[in-house]
């Protein structure tokens, strides 16, 4: 570049110049310089088009007619969901799903697409119309879980002749097992909503993404879903693959060993059959879960894609709430389970020892009011007070605690606050005292309720697992851990009240005798040759108060909570049974679950520490001759 | 001040090519936005075209002496919105490179920066007192313009920042540049640039390398420069007509009625078509670069030459990225791409053009 000054004028050298030198002509020979730069950058613009549009236009026309490149996606198949032992509880079938490429798409095309694959028209056009925002090239998937005659369908018709805009994709799609086994627990699957998509935890997802929505599927959604992967391949205007231009293999998502033992699972669903509750196995040991069921359920199977309107609302409607899980949600009156809790209370306070006596006489007053007792059990100490649930013996010890005492030790027990279980929603439950009182309906606590309370009842409620974790820990000496479906790599510590063993072993006697003592009122929990401890508890629904006027009340739920071996327990179970009135029932429950548990301790030919021996105490024909001999 | 203000003074022979340029911009946008959700942009410019009008006539009439005794003040606005469109932005507007003014309407401030900076250049070279441009004064406006530019990089609009340099470049040209800086300078750029791409937004080497190898990556921005070439390619000679490009219409290519405006148009259009809109853009520029040679003085000269600056290089990035011979920027093509901004702010500058023109009878 020539850039030498070349003016004809010379006098602007002088110093003292106004601000603006009026002499435009200065730089005649610069201006030419961009005039030809100008021209030059202008020959090369156009010498571009040259190129493209006139030297060689037949290649960029074959491939402008083209319909150019097609991604198709890979469906990453999504993590499994194991039991302790391994085995498959939720699984992935093979399946087939048609995609519709919007790049191709004609409208008048969407009509007999819908008819042909039995959509409904108004739908895939909501659908469309979700989808706007994204690029054009990304298809959607327009239905899942293809019959052989959608196949057909669009086999036959996906050539340039009809709808060319169709192709079909391997899927995987979710298998849980039938009649809603353990659904609570494992959750569902469905496509991101377009709520969830504004929120934050949801942002790294697209429309059309099948996440985790309930249950573990929604807990550990991160780790089971794997990462699509995509296909890119150019196909030409008749819808045949030229050529394949890259391949992004989907990343499978992990799979999920969780706690649950299916053995133990499924007898808790079995026996809840045809009733309305929950059960909750944990090991006190550790916090894990060993089983979790639920009556009424539902059949995750139907949420697995899109889950039809009306089978919805049937969800929704029915009074019985089958998707609330029950036992991590459902909030009730303990009833008398609540009873251990105060005994060791009272035990560890000082307010009361094991010479401590009252008489029954079928009930007493306190404050001026009548609170009756199920039944006259005379002369009654610590034990029996536990074995035959005598309330006036806990009126009068949660008496002398008085109600922030109480407080105190359920908080300790777990009460009033989520365990933490690795499940969206749980409920807390509610340990009513003075503080609570004042917070919530800005009183003060009257002495008289700390009566209902030293039974479970009164403002009190718990879930099946608070009851289930709180005993738990308990029997173990006063350590509580943190119940979970999921071990982890670094688990919590556990919650740790240390309670005097004494104490401890005065209770759980009481419990060991609630099952195995005459006139406990949980024989039905006695298996031979195993020493099952437990409480069972009756719980009103209604309060006194409206029962003395003459209100109908409600049938009764029906708790037991039971544990095994008495000393260093391995499982620790409590069920709750709506409605079922008598406790007993319950018992029968929890025993059978804790018989599945144990049953499979003897098949394994591993016995519980302080439990007879297989050889000495199951009949022969429940112990195999095998696990005998190692014995 | 508009006393002597005459509309027969006018750049009349520019205007009616703007204009025509303006009208196959809007027949363009039309066209290729028929059935998106931009259809209705094409009226949108229509109604940009009118408020530039406006706007030209008032930039026409305000004195550009009174504008270059108030560059400082001017260009200490710019940094302050341009910081605050930075600092505040993305809390108050949800953007960093937008103030809203209204439902619908938001300005793209450092668009205005650009006038800031043509009005900068020529009050500074003017107030030089030799006739070679020394390298001491070059560092300083280098210094002052850099200040903004980094301010715009970090939005991050990193096409936008350097349109303001050929402003500078031609600046510096036309005051006497000395050959050895520039040769300076270019080595410095080599050794720079290296060190640069280091620091450049991830999606900006994406384009830098796809610009380099568009073949590698043909979903990405690889595929709108292969796209963008097949849709000039698919014109021919004469073009498919309007609203018949395959590329265009089955939205193969991107953003087809902004910033890929021209790829559009070379398919509807052919090769005809695209030279004679590059010969309408060159008239326009040597109509621009006749006001700077009949300019009353020096800053009128270097306003009108900043602006044909301007608008050579938005041309040349632009149209060079349609034909896959320039990275892809996100630089609009003056007068034709839909945009509010862009549209005001070349009117504005067109309004300078005028300003000096109509003043070149003066003294």
């Amino acid at each position: 570049m020539k850039l030498l000054p070349i003016e004809p004028e010379t006098q602007h050298q002088a110093p003292s110049k106004p601000v603006l030198r009026d002499d435009p002509k200065f730089a005649a020979v610069r201006i030419a310089v961009f005039q030809y730069s100008t021209v030059a950058i202008f020959l090369f613009l156009i010498s571009g088009f040259w190129d493209l549009q006139v030297r060689n236009p037949e290649i960029y026309n074959e491939l402008a007619e083209r319909n150019r490149i097609k991604s198709l996606p890979i469906i990453a198949p999504r993590g499994k969901i194991l039991d302790r032992d391994g085995r498959v509880i939720v699984d992935n079938h093979m399946s087939w799903s048609v995609i519709l490429s919007r790049e191709s798409m004609k409208t008048e095309h969407l009509r007999p697409i819908a008819d042909g694959l039995r959509l409904d028209y108004d739908d895939l056009m909501l659908q469309l119309k979700r989808y706007r925002s994204r690029p054009k090239y990304e298809p959607i998937i327009i239905k899942q879980e293809l019959t052989p005659a959608d196949i057909a369908f669009v086999e036959s018709h996906k050539d340039a002749d009809f709808f060319p805009e169709l192709e079909l994709i391997h899927a995987q799609r979710r298998m849980y097992p039938q009649n809603g086994f353990a659904a609570h627990v494992m959750g569902y699957t469905g496509e991101i909503s377009e709520s969830e998509l504004d929120q934050p935890e949801f942002a790294k997802y697209e429309t059309g993404a099948v996440i985790g929505k309930f249950g573990l599927e929604k807990q550990y959604n991160d780790s089971l879903m794997g990462v699509d992967g995509q296909r890119e391949v150019v196909v030409d205007n008749r819808g045949r693959e030229r050529q394949v231009l890259g391949i992004k293999e989907a990343i499978p998502g992990k799979n999920l060993q969780t706690t649950i033992d299916l053995d133990v699972q499924a007898v808790a669903e079995l026996v809840l059959e045809g009733r309305k509750g929950a059960i909750v196995a944990l090991d006190p040991r550790n916090g894990e879960v060993l089983a979790m069921a639920n009556r009424p359920t539902f059949d995750p199977n139907k949420f697995s894609v899109r889950i039809k309107t009306s089978d919805w609302k049937q969800l929704l409607d029915n009074p019985d709430h089958p998707l609330l899980n029950r036992a991590i949600q459902a909030q009730f009156a303990p009833g008398s389970t609540f009873k251990p809790l105060i005994a060791i209370a009272g035990l560890e306070t000082g307010t009361i020892d094991d010479q401590y006596t009252i008489t029954c006489p079928g009930g007493a007053t306190f404050y001026g009011h009548f609170y009756k007792c199920h039944q006259r059990d005379g002369v009654v100490s610590l034990h029996k007070g536990i074995v035959q649930s005598c309330d006036v013996y806990f009126y009068n010890v949660g008496n002398k605690l008085g109600i922030d005492q109480i407080a105190k030790f359920a908080h300790e027990a777990g009460y009033g606050e989520v365990s933490g279980i690795d499940l969206p929603n749980e409920a807390s439950g509610i340990v009513p005292s003075s503080e609570w009182k004042i917070r919530n309906f800005r009183q003060k606590w009257y002495a008289g309720e700390t009566i209902s309370v030293a039974i479970g009842q009164g403002a009190t409620t718990v879930t099946p697992l608070q009851l289930a974790r709180a005993i738990g820990g308990i029997a173990m000496g006063g350590i509580w851990y943190k119940p979970h479906l999921v071990k982890t790599a670094k688990p919590d510590p556990p919650h740790t009240y240390p309670l005097n063993p004494e104490n401890v072993a005065k209770v759980v006697s009481g419990m060991c005798g609630v099952v195995n003592e005459a006139g406990g009122t949980g024989g039905r929990a006695r298996l031979p040759g195993i020493t099952v401890c437990g409480k069972t508890g009756t719980a009103q629904l209604a309060s006194n108060e409206f029962l003395r006027k003459g209100g109908h009340a409600p049938k009764d739920n029906a708790w037991f909570v039971g544990f095994t071996p008495p000393e260093h327990p391995e499982i620790v179970v409590a069920g709750l049974y709506e409605g079922g009135e008598k406790s007993y029932y319950t018992a029968a429950l929890v025993r059978d679950v804790i018989k599945a548990f144990v049953d499979k301790k003897t098949r394994l030919g591993q016995s519980l520490a302080a439990v007879p021996k297989p050889a000495e105490a199951a009949p022969a024909e429940e112990a195999p001759p095998t696990s005998q001999e190692r014995e | 001040m508009s006393g002597y203000l005459n509309l027969r003074d006018i750049d009349w022979g520019m205007l009616v090519i703007v204009l025509v340029i303006c009208a196959l911009g809007v027949v363009q946008i039309f066209s290729a936005a028929l059935g998106t959700q931009w259809q209705d942009a094409w009226w949108k410019q229509i109604i940009w075209t009118a408020v530039g009008l406006l706007l030209m006539w008032i930039a026409t009439a305000i004195d550009y002496h009174a504008l270059m005794t108030r560059v400082w003040a001017l260009y200490f606005l710019s940094v302050v919105l341009l910081l605050a469109v930075l600092l505040v932005g993305k809390q108050a507007w949800g953007a960093t490179r937008w103030i809203p003014l209204g439902p619908g309407v938001r300005l793209q401030v450092s668009e205005f920066v650009k006038l800031v900076i043509i009005l900068l250049v020529a009050r500074f070279m003017t107030e030089l007192r030799g006739d070679n441009l020394e390298l001491r004064d070059l560092l300083k406006i280098m210094a002052l313009i850099v200040v903004p530019m980094l301010l715009v990089i970090k939005e991050p609009d990193l096409g936008t920042a350097l349109t303001y340099l050929p402003i500078l470049g031609v600046g510096a040209l036309l005051a006497g540049l000395n050959w050895r800086y520039v040769v300076a300078t270019a080595v410095i750029v080599v050794l720079v640039v290296p060190i640069g791409i280091h620091f450049l937004q991830p999606y900006q080497k994406a384009r830098l390398v796809s610009f380099l190898n568009p073949e590698g990556d043909p979903r990405g921005t690889g595929y709108q420069v292969i796209e963008s070439k097949i849709a000039v390619g698919a014109g021919g000679m004469w073009g498919k007509g309007v609203a018949h490009g395959t590329q265009t219409q089955l939205r193969f290519l991107p953003v087809p009625h902004t910033d890929f405006i021209f790829a559009a148009f070379a398919e509807e259009h052919g090769f005809v078509g695209v030279v004679v809109v590059l010969a309408l853009y060159f008239m326009l520029l040597m109509q621009i670069v006749k006001n700077a040679q009949t300019a009353p003085d020096r800053a009128g000269m270097y306003i009108c030459m900043g602006v044909a600056a301007l608008v050579l290089f938005h041309v040349l990035v632009n149209v060079g990225m349609v034909v896959g011979r320039m990275p892809v920027t996100g630089i609009p093509l003056p007068l034709m791409s839909a945009g509010g901004s862009s549209m005001l702010s070349i009117f504005l500058m067109l309004g300078l053009v005028n300003n000096v023109r109509v003043r070149r009878f003066v003294n």
